[in-house]
């Protein structure tokens, strides 16, 4: 498999736009945007909590896809896709939560709590975890991404959990940010929005999209790399 | 009746199947030998219908697999070195739910069940359970549910595994007797290690090596001291590769 | 399902030439649960084990969580759902396996039936067996933790969480059965996905026994329908591709 030259080079540029992206947005946190109202600077790593969760959340849309694409086609590049989303989706949300629970520990006073966002959190988190153990539990490479691509589209019920808990849950304590809130006005569930908060906010979401769809593309990459020396690992043993 | 034109399967960059040609006539015997890893079992669950080829064309009684497997199943008898029962229920009621697996008329399901456990010789065991039965038994019994449905071919998957030699002798029996190989009703295909036993019952070899046909050829144009031989250079090539 | 009928070329010593490609549909929806039942009430390993296990598990969360008459009513559905999983777990593991090892998995897809047909007609076990340890918890739930339990609401919601559990119970099964581990691989592969039905069976209960009102229960036993629809019939198409090689 040879790489045609424009590829490498959108690839490369995209890299260099991710870089850049990320670089703006460090700025604009930490020093564009002022101190939130109530919360101070604990408020400014919301961003990176929130570009995380939209980069997790799109690539393990990316993995139902690919899914649904792999059993249809058969063809093994919707496979390295879906894996490659899934293991880059388990990065971005233990990054989403990890901020939180730096955020949770001087707003909440607590680390973690069992607060139905949270938990959903989790347990998605560990539905995507559980599709790397079956990958490694089945040997036949075939059943692997059959198995592997339905265990994908059953894992996305628990993304789409955690998407409506906050709607269906009303005592949930975690901030509904996107879409009108059940929430009462309290102090934690109240994110006054300057203009400014907004701006650095969308900016940071959309950088960290950009920045899963560059590892994306690097991924697939280097399975496909490793594929072709496996394959002609092969050639030379059945040739030898 | 069964047609299998440059059939390929691979397992990830693995090739298992690596252009298969093979023609086997109604009513011959085929005995399908090759070493382990030679693709033996790989080439069988694809004639089941149980594993999708990656290329090829595979035409079984008229019907192309995987796209008509429903009819291709129909026609199939299978007997494995695993049982295919349930422990837990009886002769007689292992057979019953097989039997409307298979769709076997409902009127003719009890009759049928009997003669088949007649012509195996268990009929006096039909109410007990299969965890009771000894290995001898349950390949009887395995070969009555795959004759249930009176297959046009009939597929032997190691069929003499953990057979002592009596079981093995009566498994002979009920091949040649019940099965109706003889009388050249049924098409076979069996798999075996044994190569004896390949060369008594059947009508033509062919020998699997590498992925591929190594040799083809009826028995009647060998000697039974030839046939280790002929299996001992096909397969050879692989160990002095 | 349509229902062609053909002439194969068989040997026919015995049969007529008409007959039908495939096997009805209900025809082996039924058989299989038939056979399941048929073999369960010989054997009765596998309800055994279960009821065995969620009698020791209400009995431990009983003996743990001694708790006063309200707490009791607000813990209980969550003692009846965990319950339920972790027992279902147990014989979910157990019929897939038996199936698979003796090679039976195999004689099934060897038949010519529809693949959904054997995975409803698995999954209608699963789901009485589950529905057993259900029931029997109703029981032991009302003595132990001196709660009335026998509601034809509770059991509504009891009925459709088996339901929706052995739905997915069987689908997640059938793959974990091919794994290494896969005693240990089908409670981690499972769990993630049967928590939107564990928790809207947990709350629909809960809510229930409390004595809240109507519109603090019901949107959770709608969601719970919602629920095992969906799986039901992500089974359907889903079940083929697990099977299929």
């Amino acid at each position: 498999m040879q790489y045609s030259e424009s590829r490498t080079r959108n690839l490369r540029w995209l890299t260099y736009a991710s870089i850049g992206l990320f670089i703006i947005s460090f700025w604009m946190i930490f020093s564009y945007v002022g101190p939130e109202r109530t919360q101070g600077e604990v408020q400014r790593i919301f961003y990176t909590h929130l570009g995380a969760f939209f980069a997790s959340f799109v690539l393990f849309v990316v993995a139902l896809i690919a899914g649904i694409q792999y059993l249809r086609t058969r063809h093994e590049k919707w496979d390295d896709l879906g894996l490659s989303a899934i293991e880059l989706g388990l990065i971005f949300s233990l990054i989403n939560i990890v901020t939180g629970a730096i955020w949770a520990r001087p707003i909440w006073n607590t680390w973690w709590t069992w607060d139905p966002r949270l938990t959903t959190v989790a347990i998605m988190w560990l539905a995507y975890a559980a599709y790397l153990m079956l990958r490694a539990g089945i040997e036949d490479p075939n059943r692997r991404r059959r198995f592997a691509a339905v265990y994908s589209i059953l894992a996305f019920s628990s993304v789409f959990l955690t998407i409506i808990i906050i709607r269906v849950r009303p005592d949930t304590i975690h901030p509904v940010v996107a879409g009108p809130t059940s929430t009462s006005e309290g102090i934690e569930g109240d994110f006054a929005m300057s203009d400014r908060i907004t701006t650095t906010l969308l900016f940071t979401i959309f950088t960290y999209v950009v920045i899963s769809i560059t590892l994306l593309w690097h991924r697939i990459r280097l399975e496909n790399r490793t594929k072709l020396i496996q394959a002609r690992k092969m050639k030379l043993l059945l040739n030898a | 009746m069964i047609e299998v034109e440059n059939l390929v399967k691979t397992f990830g960059y693995f090739p298992v199947l690596r252009g298969v040609d093979l023609k086997v006539e109604r009513g011959q015997f085929l005995a399908f030998l090759g070493p382990n890893g030679s693709g033996k079992t790989t080439m069988l669950r694809i004639l089941q219908g149980l594993a999708k080829p990656t290329s090829g064309r595979v035409l079984i009684g008229g019907w192309e697999i995987p796209k008509e497997t429903f009819a291709v199943r129909q026609q199939l008898g299978v007997v494995s070195h695993l049982p295919l029962l349930y422990d837990s229920l009886t002769a007689e009621e292992n057979l019953l739910f097989f039997a409307r697996l298979y769709d076997v008329p409902a009127a003719e399901r009890g009759d049928r069940v009997h003669t088949m456990l007649q012509q195996v010789g268990l009929d006096k065991r039909a109410k007990s359970v299969v965890q009771t039965f000894s290995r001898g038994m349950v390949q009887r019994l395995a070969i009555a549910r795959a004759l249930l449905h009176d297959p046009a071919i009939l597929l032997l998957d190691e069929p003499y595994t953990g057979l002592d030699v009596d079981a093995a002798a009566l498994l002979d029996h009920l091949l040649t007797e019940v099965a109706g190989v003889k009388d050249g009703i049924r098409t076979v295909i069996m798999t075996t290690h044994d190569l004896g036993r390949a060369y008594q019952h059947a009508t033509h070899v062919a020998i699997l090596s590498r992925g591929k046909i190594g040799y083809y050829g009826p028995t009647s144009a060998m000697t039974t001291d030839e046939l280790p031989r002929i299996y001992a250079e096909t397969v050879g090539m692989v160990t002095t590769a | 399902m349509s229902v062609t009928t053909t002439t194969p070329e068989t040997t026919s010593t015995t049969q007529p030439k008409k007959r039908r490609l495939r096997t009805p549909y209900f025809q082996v929806v039924a058989s299989l649960a038939w056979k399941d039942l048929r073999a369960e009430a010989r054997g009765r390993e596998m309800v055994n084990a279960m009821l065995l296990f969620s009698i020791m598990a209400v009995l431990i969360f009983s003996f743990a969580l001694e708790l006063d008459r309200q707490a009791q009513e607000a813990t209980v559905g969550g003692v009846l759902w965990v319950t339920i999983a972790f027992a279902g777990t147990l014989g979910l593991g157990r019929s897939l396996a038996a199936e698979k090892d003796k090679g039976s998995l195999d004689a099934l897809l060897l038949a010519p039936v529809e693949r959904s047909a054997l995975f409803y007609g698995k999954m209608i076990g699963n789901f009485l067996f589950t529905l057993a340890v259900g029931f029997l918890l109703v029981f032991l739930l009302t003595v132990l933790f001196n709660v009335n339990l026998f509601r034809p609401v509770l059991w509504l919601i009891i009925v459709l969480g088996c339901l929706g559990f052995a739905t997915t119970g069987t689908l997640v099964a059938s793959m974990s059965v091919h794994a290494r581990a896969r005693e240990m691989l089908l409670p981690i592969l499972l769990l993630p996905v049967i928590l939107p039905i564990i928790i809207s069976a947990t709350r629909a209960s809960t809510a229930l026994l409390t004595e809240l009102k109507t519109e603090d229960w019901l949107p959770w036993i709608q969601l719970l329908g919602v629920v095992d629809f969906v799986f039901l019939l992500a089974g359907f198409f889903l079940f083929d591709f697990i099977v299929e090689e």
